[in-house]
């Protein structure tokens, strides 16, 4: 059995700088995983839905509108209605430090601030993978 | 497994997602599971998408679903993408252009890589379909990678063909030349908007001219679309169907779809001589004694070659 590490890379919110999405994404085909972008402006129900259809086992969320406080822990929520109860969701962005350990209650596992070295990513997915493959 | 299978049938989504994922990864029971979905399947038509990189085939997809929908069907997409040679990975975009039918559940999208797979599509895609046709799937669209000439295998895979073509890409004999030229059912002529389309059109009809044909030749339909502007797309639509219900009534799908089914046979069959072959290969230890003689010029390719394929051949006779 061969099995591909598969990750969403998603866009919620209004804002539309990317950059920091595509950059992750590109890193994460070169680091040898299945990346999934959704591109921008995406709602919670699209990337929750998009995640059980594309069968992923990371969802990682960029936000750099400050919305991130409502809009991480719903989609959430929306992927863990939807059957994704084993998929490990992190995120990225401009998000205070003081806002990280109420996000990470609420099942975002891993922040990733503006400056994070990609090998923390890296390292986050390596070290978590026993609990996706199955 | 029968819930999965259970499940797969009545259309749930994450049943689905995890079927498919079973085929991509070579799951234990992938085998099983084709074989109890089987009898369902035969209800869904396949349309195959492809074209060079950049022709708007997502696009185009995006727009088709739409129409679809209108009609009350429900659409599954298989966009495949290419895996890097260097990392393995891949970056699966073709989603982007599609993201509006995210929230419906009658549209199922999956982005798949090549891993390795040439003609344009992915190993697990025969299978795909099998699964999205038995889940209910009226319409069944295949999104090839960005192809060059020779990735035709969409041909294998789907009921019609279109090919997405664009102005910019050569002259008419570009549009003669043998290859993915020939696979195509429906020639779209896409970016409509810009100038030249005209005149890429011609250069296709052109093209096709040269068919050998008679009375009961079914001409391929040349629409041109602009996926940009949303023009375009329920003439190809029409055409498509309309080409269909043609290849239908002649009797042409049938030979297709067995055409497709002996083929898939093949495919499966070769590759499971091939593994058993790797394994027997792996295990013989006189191996590199042999290619070291090869190299140092004592032994020739052909004689090695035959000498272990019968050694193998004779291996298998005796089990």
């Amino acid at each position: 059995m061969d099995r591909k590490i598969r990750i969403l890379i998603a866009k919620p919110g209004l804002d539309g700088h990317d950059r920091g999405a595509k950059y992750i994404a590109r890193a994460l085909k070169d680091a040898g995983y299945e990346v999934i972008y959704t591109g921008i402006r995406q709602s919670p129900e699209g990337i929750a839905k998009s995640a059980i259809q594309e069968d992923v086992d990371y969802v990682g969320l960029s936000l750099l509108s400050g919305a991130h406080n409502e809009l991480f822990p719903e989609i959430v929520k929306l992927i863990r209605k939807e059957g994704g109860d084993s998929i490990i969701i992190f995120g990225g962005g401009v998000i205070p430090e003081s806002d990280i350990p109420k996000l990470k209650k609420q099942g975002v596992e891993a922040i990733f601030t503006p400056g994070s070295p990609i090998k923390n990513v890296v390292d986050f997915i390596e070290k978590n993978k026993n609990r996706v493959l199955h | 497994m029968i819930m999965l299978v259970e499940k797969v049938l009545q259309g749930d989504s994450r049943s689905i997602a995890r079927a498919i994922s079973w085929i991509e990864n070579e799951h234990a029971d992938k085998e099983k599971l084709i074989d109890q979905i089987y009898p369902h399947c035969g209800k869904a038509i396949v349309w195959g998408v492809t074209g060079p990189p950049g022709s708007g085939k997502s696009s185009l997809v995006d727009h088709i679903i739409s129409i679809t929908r209108q009609n009350n069907k429900k659409v599954a997409v298989i966009a495949v993408d290419p895996s890097s040679p260097f990392s393995g990975g891949a970056i699966l975009g073709d989603r982007v252009r599609m993201q509006k039918h995210a929230t419906d559940d009658g549209v199922f999208i999956r982005s798949m890589a090549s891993r390795g797979h040439l003609g344009g599509v992915s190993g697990a895609t025969a299978d795909a379909i099998k699964v999205l046709d038995a889940a209910g799937f009226d319409l069944i669209l295949i999104e090839t990678i960005g192809v060059g000439q020779t990735e035709i295998q969409i041909m294998e895979l789907s009921d019609i063909v279109l090919l997405v073509l664009v102005p910019g890409l050569g002259d008419e004999i570009q549009a003669l030349k043998a290859g993915v030229m020939e696979i195509g059912d429906i020639f779209v002529i896409n970016k409509s908007d810009r100038d030249d389309a005209d005149k890429v059109k011609a250069e296709v009809e052109y093209a096709l001219s040269f068919k050998e044909m008679d009375e009961n030749t079914i001409l391929n339909p040349v629409v041109k679309t602009s996926a940009r502007l949303n023009e375009g797309i329920q003439e190809l639509i029409d055409s498509t169907d309309e080409y269909l219900r043609k290849i239908m009534e002649n009797g042409t799908l049938e030979i297709k779809r067995r055409k497709r089914l002996a083929g898939e046979i093949k495919h499966i069959l070769s590759k499971k001589i091939e593994e058993e072959l790797h394994k027997f290969i792996k295990n013989d230890t006189k191996m590199d004694r042999w290619i070291d003689s090869i190299f140092d010029g004592k032994r020739s390719p052909y004689v090695l070659v035959n000498e272990k394929f019968e050694a193998f051949l004779k291996e298998y006779r005796n089990q």
